[in-house]
């Protein structure tokens, strides 16, 4: 008997793809009406096709995207609209610096387009991945990160360009204006997993609320800061309690 | 919305520019190094830190009814946070506020 190690991994690259793309497809139900609501409503807010597209092309985040749109229909200053949106994406650091013992020693090119396709889902399931199968050699590891983004990100570009094209003939009847909150409020929900998240949350809202006197934008940056740090000393609080 | 067709894609590339910095920052220019615990210990509610702040105005005070504060926005979005919260699940979520946003616009007239 060898050990798990010294045995050679039974399967192609290829077939690693494949495993990954049939993994991600999933995701496509959730996917399809997200990208099409991003097209929607950036096209409402006024931008053309091309700049929605550059969005879904150059940023691929839809809650970041949806950050932008609806700060720049507060009339948020620039500095307000980037800071907001790439505030919601810092947590993709973590991503990043969870991917290093795997993926740390792809070629440089290979580690950029990772990078760019490093989005919740290709994260998440690349990561449970690695983790289950220790022995997995770089060229099934990229293989199947590749596989899951193929499912995930193309069509986020395809989808947002139809609803970008198709969304202005939608009916005001259909109140567009309040989907963007519920879309906001169905990724929050699932994301309160621990009372430190709950804390945050609620101290968001409160903050938020309290300060919405502030030029377009800047309450959201206070109670952001302000939530991340309520979040972190209740997560201390509730570890210190549990010893 | 009052920019320019050049601050529009100011922003649309510096936050693209933005974002691969994030998601290539430790697997291209820091490398294998551990993040000190109180930085990830903040990263980890960078979402439920901005998001909910940026939502909760635009559900007690909704642009479509002038600022009016309206019960089926309201109901609606109790629906999708307890349905999101019970299912984990996004999609759930955003069908059953639609449901209610839609049930009760029809209703209320």
């Amino acid at each position: 008997m060898s050990s798990p190690e010294a045995a050679p991994f039974a399967e192609t690259p290829a077939q690693s793809y494949w495993r990954g793309l049939r993994h991600g497809t999933p995701f496509l139900v959730i996917l399809v009406p997200f990208a099409m609501l991003f097209g929607v409503v950036a096209v409402e807010a006024g931008l053309s096709i091309t700049q929605t597209m550059g969005f879904s092309v150059l940023v691929i985040a839809g809650a970041a995207q949806l950050t932008a749109i609806q700060l720049l229909q507060d009339h948020a200053p620039v500095y307000i609209v980037l800071a907001a949106s790439l505030a919601v994406n810092l947590r993709m650091a973590m991503y990043s610096a969870a991917l290093v013992p795997y993926l740390g020693d792809a070629r440089t090119p290979l580690r950029m387009v990772i990078a760019y396709f490093n989005v919740d889902q290709t994260y998440a399931l690349s990561q449970a991945e690695y983790e289950n199968r220790p022995a997995m050699p770089m060229a099934n590891r990229i293989a199947y990160f590749l596989g899951v983004a193929t499912p995930i990100c193309p069509p986020w570009y395809i989808f947002t360009w139809l609803g970008a094209a198709f969304g202005t003939r939608i009916p005001p009847e259909f109140a567009l204006d309040f989907i963007v909150p519920i879309a906001f409020l169905g990724i929050i929900a699932p994301a309160l997993r621990t009372l430190a998240h709950v804390a945050a949350a609620v101290t968001s809202i409160l903050v938020a609320l309290a300060f919405a006197w502030l030029p377009s934008g800047l309450g959201v940056l206070v109670a952001g800061v302000v939530a991340m740090i309520v979040g972190a000393r209740v997560e201390l609080w509730l570890e210190a309690r549990m010893q | 919305m009052n920019v320019s067709n050049a601050e529009l894609w100011t922003i649309i590339v510096l936050l693209g520019i933005g974002t691969f910095l994030i998601r290539y920052s430790f697997l291209g220019i820091i490398g294998d190094r551990k993040l000190p615990p109180w930085i990830l210990r903040h990263l980890r509610y960078t979402p439920v830190a901005v998001l909910p702040g940026l939502v909760a105005p635009l559900v007690i005070w909704p642009q479509a009814t002038g600022g009016q504060t309206d019960p089926a926005r309201l109901a609606a979005a109790a629906a999708t946070l307890i349905v999101g919260y019970i299912t984990k699940s996004l999609l759930w979520a955003v069908f059953a506020g639609a449901a209610v946003l839609y049930g009760l616009l029809y209703l209320l007239g």
